[in-house]
């Protein structure tokens, strides 16, 4: 396998200091540059600490205004070979900072690329959350999450079998990113998902002539009305 | 290069005196501020069109044609008209009939509104809003290009032997505007027909209009209509100017803070930074101003927003004077001296259209033949077309 550097951008909703959920994806990114290094390869970290972004975060909910701390993170999962995101769960869900950053993200600015979910709870009747809602929203935006999600309570932190996750986290992580699925779809399948113009952070500007509307905005008509108007709710006049 | 301003109508609390307008206030008020553009000597007045309140122009073209009849330069247009629920065939009478009553000095930008529940009045469907526009001005273009149309597709009635009228002006429709934020298809329809292309310009950081932009220019150089500087851009923009920048932002910021679309969200400092807007002394504005054309070509028009989220009309007018005194007399000069002379000054004026058809010869001037009662059979219903008398059955 040849060498190659991987960029790991770190994703973390914690807003205490020292954070519990913080440190879950620290010590996650820890171990992925490890095994990457005993792969041969180089690894380059990046973190975006949400609770920076949240005086950012009303406006880009409100009006996709994106403040500097927005475009320096979106920049830095543009360029992501990886992904981990972590996040302190809530009232049986995730951190609103986590979910609003993510939901202001262009839909295909993570298509294909691996990512580690984590969260941290006060109570482990929350250990869920990450796979029934968090997993849920890393499909939307076609994401590719590993098999193992990461879930820590308070009992958990010095439990060695959280260590042992973590590690399989990270392997599968370091795994996928060798796999190149992430780039092989850029190359191959990327045409295939529906994109809008200027998304991807700015990088999708390819456009379908063939598509029966651009043929329409060239003057052409629709195909027939017939298969067009199936679920329209009225008849057209 | 043409300056102007374009207004959503909007009618909106003053947040620093809390006194909201009345419709009928707000209207007058509208029609001060076109007339007070003319006298600053601006191009361009655009009104929006809604149908909602708290908006008052849902019939553009009456507001227009009664502004035009009060001035004598100013170019009157929209920004935009709802190509997605109003019935091409009413825009193409409409607005005909303001390019008479104008004498040419009218235009007019298309767009699909941002409005979702207006479809459903007008019978529409949202989710087929973008096919809707593109359907419809590809028959708007041939109602006022054919004398007679039929004419099928799949949101409206078909036609048959359909004549709009009254025909275009001197036979040359009016000059048309897509206006599109984010949909590529809008762009690549202004191109194909060689219309012109409007950016909002307002809420998006530069690069998506520069985006935008120059696909439309690349498709417009595609269909050959030119080379892709040749393509006619125009850009919205907002701005708000005083005798010194802290006055600027002081006076501006209670307005800013509280407007409708983007109040409560970022700061105007940082929407000041990452956006269009131009809030500030005359230099800086000018300044700000001359950097768009850095990101899109040379462009033919600029309309500015500068009466809306509650600031009072005395304020918009004292804005005026900046504008036409000091602002765009600076921008023309600026602009002019920095423009690659190949590229257009000026989008297409009515006369320009029509010295492209017809040269130096006589415009037509469509008569029509005497009403048949159905204005469909036989032929053209007018006197100069081939076949110009209907054929009528023998009984």
């Amino acid at each position: 396998m040849t060498q190659e550097t991987y960029r790991i951008v770190v994703v973390s909703a914690g807003v205490s200091n020292p954070s519990s959920t913080s440190m879950l994806a620290d010590r996650t990114a820890q171990r992925a540059v490890a095994l990457a290094r005993a792969h041969g390869h180089d690894v380059e970290i990046s973190v975006v600490e949400l609770r920076e972004l949240l005086p950012e975060l009303p406006q880009a909910l409100s009006t996709q205004f994106m403040g500097p701390g927005f475009r320096r993170a979106i920049d830095l999962l543009a360029e992501a070979d990886g992904v981990i995101a972590a996040t302190p769960v809530y009232k049986a869900g995730a951190s609103a900072a986590f979910s609003g950053f993510f939901q202001v993200l262009d839909n295909d600015l993570l298509i294909g690329k691996p990512a580690v979910l984590a969260a941290t709870a006060g109570t482990s009747r929350h250990a869920l959350v990450i796979d029934q809602e968090v997993r849920g929203m890393f499909a939307y935006l076609r994401a590719l999450p590993v098999p193992t999600s990461l879930f820590a309570a308070p009992e958990d932190m010095n439990d060695p079998a959280l260590g042992s996750r973590i590690d399989r986290a990270a392997q599968e992580l370091v795994l996928l990113m060798e796999s190149g699925f992430a780039r092989a779809v850029r190359g191959e399948t990327w045409d295939t998902y529906s994109h809008e113009f200027g998304s991807d952070a700015g990088r999708e500007v390819t456009v379908d002539f063939s598509s029966a509307v651009m043929k329409l905005a060239a003057g052409g008509t629709l195909p027939s009305q017939t298969s067009r108007n199936r679920d329209k709710p009225t008849t057209p006049r | 290069m043409q300056f102007g301003i374009m207004s959503v109508s909007d009618i909106t609390r003053d947040p620093v005196n809390d006194y909201t307008p009345s419709e009928a206030e707000r209207i007058k008020n509208t029609l001060a501020i076109a007339l007070k553009a003319e006298e600053v000597g601006l191009d361009v007045f655009a009104i929006g069109e809604h149908h909602n309140p708290p908006f008052f122009s849902s019939s553009p073209t009456t507001l227009l044609a009664s502004i035009a009849a009060q001035t004598e330069h100013l170019t009157v247009t929209t920004s935009t008209t709802l190509i997605t629920t109003n019935d091409p065939v009413r825009i193409a009478e409409e607005y005909a009939l303001l390019q008479h009553l104008t004498h040419g000095r009218m235009d007019l930008m298309l767009g699909r509104g941002n409005t979702g529940p207006v479809y459903p009045w007008f019978g529409q469907d949202i989710r087929q809003g973008l096919p809707l526009a593109l359907e419809n001005y590809n028959l708007l273009h041939r109602l006022w290009r054919e004398d007679v149309v039929d004419w099928e597709g799949n949101f409206r009635t078909p036609l048959q032997g359909f004549t709009s009228t009254p025909r275009p002006l001197d036979d040359v429709p009016p000059f048309v505007w897509h206006g599109s934020i984010r949909t590529p298809e809008i762009a690549e329809q202004a191109a194909y027909y060689g219309n012109g292309f409007f950016a909002n310009h307002i809420f998006w950081p530069k690069e998506h209009t520069q985006r935008m932009v120059q696909f439309y220019r690349q498709r417009f150089e595609h269909y050959g209509h030119g080379a892709a500087k040749d393509a006619i851009v125009g850009l919205g923009g907002q701005t708000f100017i005083g005798k010194t920048s802290q006055e600027a932002r002081d006076r501006f910021r209670p307005y800013f803070n509280e407007s409708p679309v983007y109040g409560h969200g970022p700061s105007l400092e940082d929407f000041s930074t990452q956006t269009p807007l131009a809030v500030g002394s005359v230099q800086e504005v000018i300044d700000k101003t001359l950097t768009f054309r850095e990101y899109v070509g040379d462009y033919q028009r600029q309309l500015f927003l500068i009466d809306h989220a509650g600031l009072p009309v005395e304020m918009v007018l004292e804005q005026l004077e900046f504008l036409g005194g000091e602002v765009v007399p600076v921008l023309r000069k600026e602009t002019e001296s920095r423009r690659d002379q190949a590229a257009p000054a000026n989008p297409p004026s009515h006369a320009d259209l029509v010295k492209a058809k017809y040269g130096d010869s006589e415009p037509r001037q469509p008569r029509p033949n005497a009403n048949r009662g159905d204005n469909v059979t036989g032929a053209s219903p007018y006197q100069d077309s081939e076949g110009t008398q209907a054929v009528y059955p023998t009984l």
